[in-house]
């Protein structure tokens, strides 16, 4: 036994020792005909130390988003929020999301409602940088944000405050590639 | 029990000698043995990986520089050095124009030669990369965190600034030496008076080991030969320059035959120490000769041109113990230096064997004054004293010699197409492949240090006929890709070249990739034309001039609708990118602007001018798809009459 184990060991070192002249990046491509694997993340998994920061980078830093990052990295897309862009997302607060019906939360989380979650998500991102200044605008104007989910949202100035689908708009935080608008409620899709 | 180990180890031995078998052929033979790599394997970069070197090519007659990835052949970027690049704006846009001035004025264009790389202790360091303009003499250095040309310096006094642009060990010089001699000063003289009266320079530049910024700071005056190529001595040989010359016949016309006649050129060794003690002694002369010195600034995004006067010149047959010739057969082109600085290569290129010299009998050979004769009051060196050896027969057409740094050189021969593998010190040939075809320069990387890495070695060939798909009279040049870490050299890949590629550099990505530059800091910009936030766009007129402050943002410009220009107006659009993003460039064109777009990286400025001539609303657009709503990038300008009084105004979405 203990023959075959010295064996064993020679061989594996003339192998490893037969390799060794090819070092490099090149080593592991028969691993498999498929290198998706390299990039697993996409964009997402790309930051450097001094480009400002994206959408996805900030909401990752602020405590009252841990909610929404785990929806996002569950949903997987975050890719889309590291994105060229520009783009706008009302970004619900932990607050926003405790408040929906008990359990709601939970059961999107499960992989089975991935899709369904990746819907809801995108109903909170829109093209184009809207801050506070901007949606005021839209008000002004009777203008609608475009959601990627494809609902249209009213926009409504009250006083100081401004409301986007029902939720109101909390803070404008510019990003890299567009605009964080902190809002206090998750802002489901209209029904079809 | 018995029997079993028995078998096992019988087992155990026939494997062993299978995989010492796989393992012998692993880089030495086509054949693929079980553990052995095909040659698409072994240039495969998987993608999302990187490869393992970056070479820089010598673009030749486009006058630019590309990048390419190793072992992989694919093309990065193409560095604008010495043409104009309308992709980038470069010799374009109004800050980079002054790169392309010179004594002669701004020239569009030029002939890029030979890549060198800036070393430490005889390493490539990574810090710069010099390349030569062939045709109006200029020395380019490129910065490797930047990836840009940042200065262009040009060189008074040559003409056809061949030999260059090679570096000393420590990056002390950048060495320039004219292929064609001149009047020196120019004159209004009859050509048929070149002999005695024509002359070649030998320029060394000063490199600042901070900024890289160079200067002249002598020239050496020389007979009237061409001088070819150049390297550097190094480590004992420290201190000296060895440059090939031919048209030692001092021939003025119909060269391919009557600079061939001498059975021997020679090697011109220069001791630039001693060059510097005669400039502090002062026996130089200072000639005022004009040449243009361009620095692109990094803050202010700008460069400029300075017009300056005067080199300090000494003369080579005035001061002994500066230069000695080497006789060389044949008209030496490649004049190659191996990483131990003893042996000096020169390659005959009409000669049937590569003549090698030795280092240390050059320098008995000067001690014991073993002479042969003299040309110009410069001493020729006896050749059986300083000859090292010669490799005999090795093929036709010899140019270009590399080292792997294990004690053997490779060299091309243009006739006979191939690459020759020889050993240092025994002069004997190990191997001999095929190269398609006529290939010029070779590159190892390192090749041109004490410390070359000897894996890969890249031939640059200057035809292909047949190699790739025809694409007209036109057909592309081509680098090929050798495995050498085998005995024998092993062609691994084919790939086509910007213009063509004379020589090139290589260094290990890990040197520099982590260095690269990703974005420039808007508050570092120090553009006079700068605008950090949209707050402060504006546009101004000052008589027919009119200045746009602009700005860029995904995935607007501001200000986006302009008034109150008119026909015959020069409307200067100063443009900041305020992206503070990798990779996210932006990039502006106008309809009917006599000029190239700009294309701008986030935190810079850049500047077009654009002349009206026709009444009417003008759009512009973003060129560069920048983000989603990249078509939304656009904006209009209203051309107005010249008598008229439309009012100067500028607004984004109404404000």
């Amino acid at each position: 036994m203990r023959i075959k184990i010295f064996v064993f060991f020679v061989i594996t070192l003339l192998i490893s020792a037969c390799n060794s002249g090819d070092e490099g990046k090149v080593s592991n491509q028969s691993a498999s005909n498929s290198f998706e694997q390299n990039t697993p993340k996409g964009q997402a998994s790309y930051s450097d130390d001094v480009s400002a920061k994206n959408i996805l980078q900030v909401a990752e830093g602020s405590k009252d988003h841990t909610t929404l990052v785990a929806a996002v990295q569950a949903a997987g897309i975050e890719h889309v929020l590291v994105n060229a862009g520009p783009l706008t997302v009302f970004a619900p607060t932990n607050a926003a999301f405790d408040a929906l019906p008990e359990g709601t939360v939970e059961t999107l989380l499960k992989p089975e409602n991935k899709s369904k979650l990746a819907f809801i998500l995108t109903n909170h991102a829109a093209p184009g940088s809207f801050n506070l200044k901007a949606l005021k605008k839209e008000a002004k104007k009777g203008r609608k944000i475009y959601t990627a989910a494809g609902d249209y949202l009213e926009v409504k100035v009250d006083g100081d405050d401004v409301y986007v689908g029902g939720a109101k708009v909390l803070a404008s935080i510019q990003t890299s590639n567009g605009v964080i608008d902190v809002v206090d409620k998750v802002i489901l899709p209209k029904e079809k | 029990m018995k029997l079993l180990s028995k078998t096992v180890l019988l087992s155990a031995a026939i494997g062993f000698l299978f995989i010492l078998a796989s393992c012998g052929q692993n880089g030495n033979s086509s054949k693929s043995g079980a553990l052995s790599k095909s040659a698409a394997e072994r240039v495969f970069v998987p993608p999302g990986e990187y490869d393992e070197f970056y070479a820089f090519i010598s673009g030749g007659f486009s006058g630019q520089l590309t990048i390419y990835g190793l072992p992989s052949g694919r093309l990065f970027k193409i560095i604008p050095v010495f043409s104009l690049d309308a992709e980038k704006a470069y010799g374009f846009n109004e800050e980079t124009k002054p790169m392309l001035e010179t004594s002669y004025g701004f020239i569009p264009w030029d002939d890029a030669h030979h890549p060198d790389l800036s070393q430490t202790n005889g390493e490539i360091d990574g810090r710069w990369l010099f390349i030569n303009a062939n045709n109006t003499p200029r020395i380019a250095r490129i910065s490797l965190r930047t990836f840009e040309t940042e200065e262009i310096i040009e060189i008074p006094n040559s003409a056809g600034n061949h030999s260059s642009s090679f570096v000393t060990e420590n990056t002390e010089y950048v060495i320039a030496g004219t292929r064609f001699s001149i009047p020196i000063p120019q004159k209004d003289i009859s050509i048929e008076e070149y002999k005695g009266n024509f002359k070649g320079t030998l320029s060394f530049l000063k490199v600042d080991p901070e900024t890289g910024e160079m200067d002249i700071a002598f020239q050496i005056l020389m007979p009237g030969f061409d001088y070819d190529l150049t390297h550097p001595g190094r480590g004992k040989s420290h201190g000296w320059m060895f440059f090939s010359t031919y048209n030692t016949e001092e021939a003025n016309t119909l060269l391919e035959v009557n600079a061939s006649q001498n059975d021997k050129d020679f090697i011109a060794a220069i001791n630039w120490k001693k060059a510097e003690e005669f400039i502090k002694e002062g026996k130089y002369k200072t000639m005022p000769s004009k040449y243009a010195h361009n620095v692109y600034d990094e803050t202010s995004h700008t460069a400029t041109s300075t017009m300056k006067k005067g080199v300090k010149v000494l003369d080579a047959s005035q001061l002994p113990g500066l230069v000695y010739f080497l006789p060389t057969p044949k008209s030496p082109h490649g004049c190659d230096v191996d990483p131990t600085g003893e042996y000096i290569v020169g390659s005959g290129k009409l000669a049937a064997a590569l003549t090698v010299h030795s280092f240390t009998k050059m320098l008995k050979a000067i001690e014991d004054k073993k002479f042969d004769g003299e040309a110009y009051g410069i001493p020729i060196l006896n050749f059986d004293a300083v000859n090292a050896g010669t490799v005999v027969q090795p093929g036709l057409g010899p140019l270009h010699t590399e080292f792997d740094g294990k004690g053997f050189a490779y060299t091309t021969f243009f006739i006979s197409s191939e690459v020759v593998k020889w050993q240092l010190g025994t002069w004997k040939v190990i191997d001999r492949k095929p190269t398609y075809y006529s290939v010029g320069h070779l590159m190892i990387p390192g090749g041109n240090s004490r410390k070359p890495f000897g894996k890969y070695m890249v031939a640059m060939n200057k035809i292909t006929k047949d190699r790739y798909l025809p694409t007209g009279p036109e057909v592309c040049q081509s680098a090929q890709l050798y495995d050498i870490t085998g005995d024998k050299m092993e062609l691994l890949l084919d790939f086509p070249t910007i213009g063509e590629p004379h020589y090139a550099a290589a260094i290990p990505a890990s040197l520099i990739k982590d260095k690269s530059q990703k974005i420039y800091k808007l508050e570092d910009n120090k553009h006079p034309y700068a605008t950090k936030s949209e707050k402060e766009t504006k546009v101004v007129r000052n008589g027919k001039d009119v200045h746009i402050y602009m700005t860029m943002i995904r995935s607007h410009f501001a200000p986006d609708n302009i008034e109150g220009v008119k026909v015959g107006d020069r409307v200067y659009f100063h443009v900041t990118n305020l992206e503070q993003d990798y990779d996210v460039p932006h990039g502006i064109a106008m309809i009917g602007a006599r000029t190239s777009e700009l294309l701008i990286m986030p935190g810079q400025t850049e500047t077009f001018v654009w002349e009206p001539r026709q009444v009417g609303v003008w759009p512009f657009y973003c060129t560069d798809f920048c983000s989603a709503l990249h078509q939304e990038m656009q904006g209009y300008i209203r051309v107005s009459p010249r008598g008229s009084n439309t009012p100067l105004k500028w607004s984004l979405d109404g404000e």
